[in-house]
């Protein structure tokens, strides 16, 4: 009779009914969407690749255009799922009231989560593609198309950061619960995990910390393979990532099991 | 008052779509259901009648699959739940309390998306929704956005995206509740029409007009527990005598006093006195045409049972 928040998820094909809901709504506000994925890249990478790039010459023998257009791919698609995680998913979730609606037809917590969980590593991948182009206009992918294996990669790191967020839309209370996370989680990460230089001028205990971030492992694979250069510990790094996507993947259905279940 | 047990249904002719027996939900110290057993024939209007608090929005969720319960069983079309809540989910249509329409799509949309959720496909149900949407009066308005709706709009496309399934159980919690009296009698047909198709309606409501329009058998509650149950006809021949004269403004005790020795029974509530009894005209003799005293007679409704069963005092 009592269901426990942490039986395991069995979530189904259904889920991508909710992915297919999430998709309409967005082709529909497309306009905004482009500005927003296309419009952001091009201001970093001509601002601080060509503008700072000058000052700093080469990195690790790569020209810092190319060096900060890696890593941008992958920070971009972080910040992008994290904000469909929390403000998106939140609005879902309580004002909305959407995943009300969902649960009573066949579909469970599970296969909602899922397709959120799907949709927003989509929304990070939407954001690495139009990065990508950008920087590829730019000469910065040096890769040239094998930098398209960069791209499954940024969806794994998606779905490492999608759980995560949705975890903190399970315990807000409001939309500025959220400032907290990005403050102390996705900030740090985005100034620390080689984004902007390498991790190896960091003080060595730094190095060893931010070794336990998911963003510091997806740029390790996401920058060679635009850079075209080889990639070393792939396993490792994707393990990383995989285990983050499936820990929080669960840890984020049953917070919302928790939330939503009376 | 003691809790009653559950009794046979005089429609009970085939197996019950809906069973529960015993059915205990806690949250933390309070019994919001307490130990509530019913039988819900296929193809009738089932109402669940009772104050704020009364466990009836808690006790349709538990129908769904959608709250769990601390003891009791419960079956819903042949499935037990919790284990089976998908499978029931599938065959019942729900009416939320409040409208969670999906404001970023169309009335049309809103449909189509539903029928997603239970895996029906676009060309699986256009034909279905065309014909909801003339169900629900919206046709005109099927590329409107959802915010552009009025209320009743909105209440009326929640119905229609409840039938998106073609139920077999529709559940309402509160279908009119805040609506305008157009609207709710627009409402009420539609669901006698559904039930006339011999789709079977669980409803909540504290509207005692609709409760004795639409139902066929309901169950009054009160603090998690059924009071009684019955057709509106049998609760009100049960629990209240068959004439009511209301008395507004100020009644002395001496004419208090003359109305007890001659009714079954006398209330004063707030600045009204209500007079129960089977043979209203000598008290209305007794009354007169009195100065600044308005008196109503009429026949005892659901109403008087309800306030009867739950009492007067305030639901906060």
């Amino acid at each position: 009779m009592k269901r426990s928040i942490w039986q395991l998820p069995r979530a189904r094909s259904a889920a991508f009914a909710v992915f297919a809901r999430n998709f309409l709504v967005w082709r529909k506000l497309l306009g905004p969407a482009i500005v927003l994925n296309f419009g952001e890249p091009v201001i970093y990478l001509l601002g601080l690749g060509i503008g700072l790039g000058a000052l700093v010459g080469d990195i690790g023998g790569l020209p810092y255009l190319v060096f900060l257009a890696s890593g941008i791919v992958a920070s971009s698609a972080m910040i992008s799922v994290s904000f469909e995680g929390m403000y998106s998913v939140y609005t879902r979730m309580v004002p909305q009231k959407t995943f009300d609606a969902i649960m009573a037809t066949p579909l469970d917590i599970d296969d909602i989560i899922l397709g959120e969980t799907i949709w927003a590593a989509f929304k990070g991948l939407l954001s690495a593609v139009a990065i990508l182009i950008v920087a590829a206009l730019l000469g910065a992918v040096p890769g040239g198309w094998a930098a398209l294996w960069a791209l499954p990669v940024v969806f794994l790191l998606g779905l490492a950061f999608a759980g995560p967020a949705i975890i903190m839309t399970a315990i807000a209370d409001n939309y500025d619960f959220f400032n907290y996370y990005f403050v102390l989680v996705v900030t740090p990460m985005f100034m620390l995990s080689g984004v902007f230089f390498p991790i190896e001028t960091l003080p060595e205990w730094m190095q060893t910390a931010v070794l336990l971030l998911p963003l510091t492992h997806a740029i390790e694979v996401i920058r060679p393979l635009i850079v075209g250069e080889p990639v070393e510990h792939l396993l490792v790094h994707l393990a990383v990532l995989a285990g983050f996507a499936v820990v929080a993947y669960y840890v984020a259905v049953a917070l919302v099991r928790r939330r939503l279940w009376d | 008052m003691p809790p009653v047990a559950p009794k046979t249904s005089p429609f009970a002719t085939t197996q019950p779509v809906i069973s529960a027996r015993g059915l205990l939900k806690c949250f933390g110290e309070l019994r919001a259901v307490d130990d509530v057993s019913f039988d819900i024939p296929a193809g009738r209007c089932f109402g669940f009648l009772g104050p704020n608090g009364a466990g009836k929005t808690t006790t349709l969720k538990m129908l769904m699959g959608l709250a769990d319960f601390d003891a009791g069983e419960l079956s819903v079309l042949g499935h037990a739940l919790p284990a089976e809540a998908r499978a029931i989910r599938a065959r019942v249509g729900l009416v939320p309390q409040g409208d969670n329409l999906d404001p970023d799509f169309t009335v049309r949309e809103n449909l189509f998306m539903y029928a997603r959720f239970f895996g029906l496909a676009r060309h699986e149900v256009a034909a279905r929704v065309d014909r909801l949407l003339e169900f629900a009066n919206l046709t005109h308005k099927a590329d409107a956005r959802v915010d552009q709706l009025s209320g009743g709009m909105q209440r009326r496309l929640t119905i229609a995206r409840a039938l998106v399934n073609d139920p077999e159980v529709v559940v309402l919690d509160e279908p009119t509740s805040g609506l305008d009296p157009q609207v709710r009698h627009v409402i009420w047909g539609r669901l006698a029409e559904l039930r006339a198709r011999g789709v079977t309606l669980v409803l909540t409501t504290h509207y005692m007009e609709e409760a004795e329009r639409l139902c066929d058998e309901l169950v009054v509650m009160d603090h998690g527990r059924i009071l009684d149950q019955g057709s509106p006809g049998q609760l009100i021949q049960r629990h209240v005598e068959p004439d009511v004269i209301e008395l507004r403004g100020s009644v002395s005790d001496g004419v208090f006093a003359t109305l007890t020795s001659m009714a079954l029974r006398v209330e004063r509530h707030g600045t009204a006195v209500y007079v129960y009894t089977s043979a209203p005209a000598p008290i209305l003799d007794f009354l007169g045409q009195p100065d600044g005293l308005t008196v109503i007679h009429r026949r005892a409704g659901l109403e008087d049972v309800f306030l009867h069963l739950t009492g007067r005092e305030l639901r906060e």
